[in-house]
């Protein structure tokens, strides 16, 4: 079988002691579009940032793309994973929006040239070409969000892990988002609050709480079990 | 509510060439070794971290709290940002936030930069760490080594840059020294028990809601050495050259003199041409009236050509 | 919440803003610096760059009076050089009755009391078209083309970034303190509490702001770190500077020059 994310039996625990994951496994498809939601704290953001390495497995493994995620990896895994981050504000840290969509193909040894239409490129896909020379602190929510993920986009992954996408957008912003990340072919794993939005647009849900999966199926029979929903927080 | 500079920042034209100079040149030598420094002993995470800290330090001198009579308390952010980062990071946000205070909001001059630098990341930094450091060791390890250290480094900090930032306008014979130096020591004295109170209070919070930043003793950098004994160095040397300096103020006002004097001799000019550039003129008022007509010349041409520019740009179709 | 006084910038369509930010940054440090070399009492000289400068202004297109009221941020300054008209020797040219004292304004004083003035305010000037005509970004550019170190061209990028985000924090924080700063109107009740305790309800915003930043500092790495960030700055090569913009710039520092030779000789 051929799987973009393979999780086997991953724990972690941060620095102070806090086990945020125990025992997660978890399989994704090529091409496939999950959700992954869960209440406040179940460690949704702490499994993610496992995707590319930015944390490291305390026990079990994860793999993507065939990859193993080590110290090793990190520079293949981050080409190939692209993790767009909550806060809009911690995602573009660059003065200008052309610097931020850069960044990644700047690190990833690109020529001048092609970094340039790799810029294009995303930000034509995210619909915000013309924002290309804007001052990323001068945006509003929906905008910054969209260029977040241009700033993956322009890495050209294969896999695009969004942390709340649609947290803090207006209605109108938010159709938008979800319009943009029906177009996107990329494997899709992205953590939400916003079960309407699982429902209209990913096929497959996870369910986390307390840092462990406790379901894994369709979005439908998740969004039809009220009693696992109100186990765990959820609402529709 | 508006950006309000402090009064630490000498702005351009109040510091003599030689000064402003010799400022920039010491300033530059000591960050390009702190820039060393740190690129040696930290690791990358810290490039972010110290942008998004000098930022706060910039912010947080916009939290100023009324002390008496129009003053107010500011935080000029040197002490925190030694004990969180250490001194040679700390010297370099520091710069940062002076520089850009600076270039972008004219607080303080471009040419006086290197002096202000001096005074607030590297003076603000050294004694900082020498003051904090020294009652930390006193201490012992006991928690009112981190509010009497804070307290005391902060005081001693704004005291001290205040007395160089006196001393700098001493030397450039832009104000006697026996006025400057005691009001400025004065009145920064008197800015120093708030900035102390206010360091005391940052780091109350922090040891109670992180107290892993403030605990892990960043100070201790194995080559912090160095920067307590500049520290030491730079505290007691103006605290014994003030009184000495406002004593005898003919003393720096005679190497204001000097200074004009090798001002002129080092132009050249002045002797070997002595009335050849404008001949024919040769008051200086004629001058003055000359310089005032062909400044009036070149704002009237400009003033015509702006008009007839803008006349172009809104009436695209005629052109 | 947006933040937009604090961004000096002024877009205009006008020559000025057009210029290349590494040419406009050396050209406005030139003007500095000749304003700084020009001697005590050269008022022809004076008479010029100001002149320039105020050709520079209105070029800018940024306004007169913009300008004007910004440089007054360097007023508060003067006062430190008001003892200079009494204490400088030379010819006494007014008494002032201070009190039982009599000081003596004298003209040597005087001299060098408005040369400064005029430096400092000729220098402000310059420095706010300077960033009133440039947007950060291009000043960036600017301080790589003068080979500032690139470390510091990085963490002052990361500082302008987040300034603003900063100063959202900042403002939160102090309309939280407004709006609990309440006045019961009891009487001998002491309202605001004391300078002690200010200062430390200060100083616990301050610790506050600098916790989220630390908090913030973790999360900016992770995001650099996730796009390929490894602790080294990478950019671009800077375009060369076009023919015309140094030419420009050639012009420039020659007239600066001149007029500095120029104030040694009258
Ligand atoms: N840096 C950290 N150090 C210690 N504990 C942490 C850290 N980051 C997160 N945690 C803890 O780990 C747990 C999982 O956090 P995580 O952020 O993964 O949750 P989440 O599912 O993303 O929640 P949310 O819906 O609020 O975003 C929480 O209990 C949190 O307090
Ligand atoms: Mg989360």
């Amino acid at each position: 079988m051929d799987y973009a994310i393979k999780i086997d039996h991953l724990g972690f625990a941060y620095g102070d002691g806090h086990v945020a994951l125990r025992d997660v496994s978890l399989a994704v498809q090529s091409g496939a579009k999950v959700a992954l939601v869960g209440p406040n704290g179940a460690g949704k953001s702490t499994l993610m940032l496992h995707m590319n390495g930015i944390l490291l497995p305390g026990s079990g493994s994860v793999t993507v793309c065939g990859l193993r995620v080590d110290e090793k990896a990190l520079g293949k895994v981050r080409a190939r994973v692209g993790l767009v981050f909550q806060d809009p504000d911690d995602q573009l840290f660059s003065p200008t929006v052309f610097d931020d969509v850069a960044f990644g193909p700047i690190y990833q040894g690109l020529g001048e040239k092609e970094v340039r239409v790799r810029v294009d490129r995303a930000l034509a896909s995210v619909q915000m070409c013309d924002y290309i020379s804007r001052v990323s602190h001068h945006l509003s929510v929906g905008e910054k969000k969209r260029i977040a993920i241009a700033t993956v986009l322009s890495m050209e992954p294969e896999i695009l892990v969004l942390d709340e996408p649609t947290a803090g957008l207006d209605p109108r912003a938010r159709r938008g988002l979800i319009t943009l990340l029906r177009t996107l072919p990329q494997t899709m794993l992205i953590s939400t609050h916003d079960l309407r939005m699982v429902a209209e647009l990913l096929p497959r849900t996870v369910v986390m709480d307390h840092g462990e999966v406790v379901a894994d199926r369709p979005t439908a029979e998740v969004l039809a079990d009220t009693a696992l929903l109100e186990a765990h927080g959820l609402e529709l | 509510m508006h950006y309000s500079p402090t009064p630490l920042h000498i702005p351009d034209g109040f510091l003599s060439i030689y000064v402003a100079i010799v400022f920039w040149i010491v300033t530059l030598m000591l960050v390009v070794y702190a820039l060393k420094r740190v690129n040696q002993d930290l690791g990358e995470r810290q490039v972010p971290l110290m942008g998004v800290l000098a930022a706060a330090i910039f912010a947080g001198q916009m939290l100023n709290f009324a002390v008496a009579g129009g003053t107010s308390g500011h935080m000029l952010g040197a002490t925190l940002a030694t004990i969180l980062l250490g001194p040679w990071a700390a010297i370099l946000v520091m710069t940062c936030v002076v520089g850009v205070q600076a270039l972008i909001f004219q607080d303080g001059g471009l040419l006086a930069l290197g002096a202000n630098i001096f005074n607030m990341a590297i003076i603000g930094v050294s004694v900082s760490y020498f003051a904090y450091r020294t009652v930390q060791k006193l201490a012992g390890g006991k928690p009112w080594g981190l509010y009497v250290g804070g307290f005391a480094a902060a005081w001693l900090a704004v005291f001290v840059a205040a007395l160089a930032t006196a001393l700098e306008l001493a030397i450039s014979g832009t104000s006697p020294a026996n006025i400057a130096l005691p009001t400025m020591g004065a009145v920064h004295a008197l800015i120093g028990i708030a900035e102390g109170l206010i360091t005391i209070g940052a780091l109350a919070f922090l040891a109670a809601v992180r107290p892993d930043l403030v605990k892990r003793n960043k100070a201790e950098v194995p080559a912090g050495r160095v920067v307590w004994l500049v520290g030491l160095v730079i505290a007691l040397g103006l605290a014994v050259l003030s009184p000495l300096a406002s004593s005898h103020p003919d003393g720096l006002e005679w190497v204001a003199e000097q200074q004009g004097f090798i001002g002129l001799a080092q132009s050249p000019l002045y002797e070997i041409i002595p009335d050849y550039a404008f001949p024919g003129i040769s008051s200086e008022a004629v001058a003055t009236i000359v310089a005032g007509l062909l400044g009036t010349t070149l704002v009237f041409v400009v003033a015509l050509g702006l008009a007839y520019s803008r006349r172009k740009r809104s009436s695209p179709v005629e052109s | 919440m947006h933040v937009h006084f604090l961004d000096p910038y002024k877009p205009r369509p006008s020559l000025i803003h057009a210029f290349d930010p590494r040419v406009k940054l050396v050209l406005a440090l030139a003007f500095i610096l000749a304003v700084a070399l020009t001697p005590i009492g050269a008022w022809p000289v004076y008479v010029l760059l100001f002149a320039v400068i105020v050709s520079v202004v209105m070029l800018s297109e940024l306004g007169v009076g913009y300008v004007l009221k910004r440089s007054a941020l360097a007023l508060p300054f003067v006062l430190a050089a008001v003892p200079i008209l009494f204490t400088a020797q030379g010819v006494p040219l007014l008494a002032v009755p201070v009190g039982p004292w009599t000081l003596t304004i004298t003209v040597e004083g005087l001299q060098r009391f408005i040369t400064i003035l005029l430096k400092s305010w000729l220098s402000i000037q310059m420095a706010i078209v300077l960033a009133a005509s440039t947007p950060f970004p291009q000043l960036l550019v600017a301080m790589r083309a003068v080979r500032m170190p690139r470390l510091i061209v990085a963490v002052v990028g990361l500082m302008w970034r987040y300034l603003f985000v900063m100063v959202d924090e900042v403002l939160r924080l102090l309309r939280a303190r407004t709006a609990r700063s309440g006045d019961p109107g009891l009487p001998g009740a002491r309202v605001g509490g004391s300078l002690a305790w200010r200062a430390r309800v200060t100083g616990g915003m301050a610790g506050n702001l600098l916790v989220r930043s630390f908090d913030r500092g973790e999360r900016i790495y992770a995001a650099m770190a996730a796009r390929g960030y490894d602790g080294e700055v990478r950019t671009f090569a800077l375009p060369p500077i076009p023919t015309g913009q140094r030419l420009i710039l050639g012009i420039g520092l020659a007239v600066l020059l001149l007029l500095v030779m120029l104030g040694y000789l009258v």
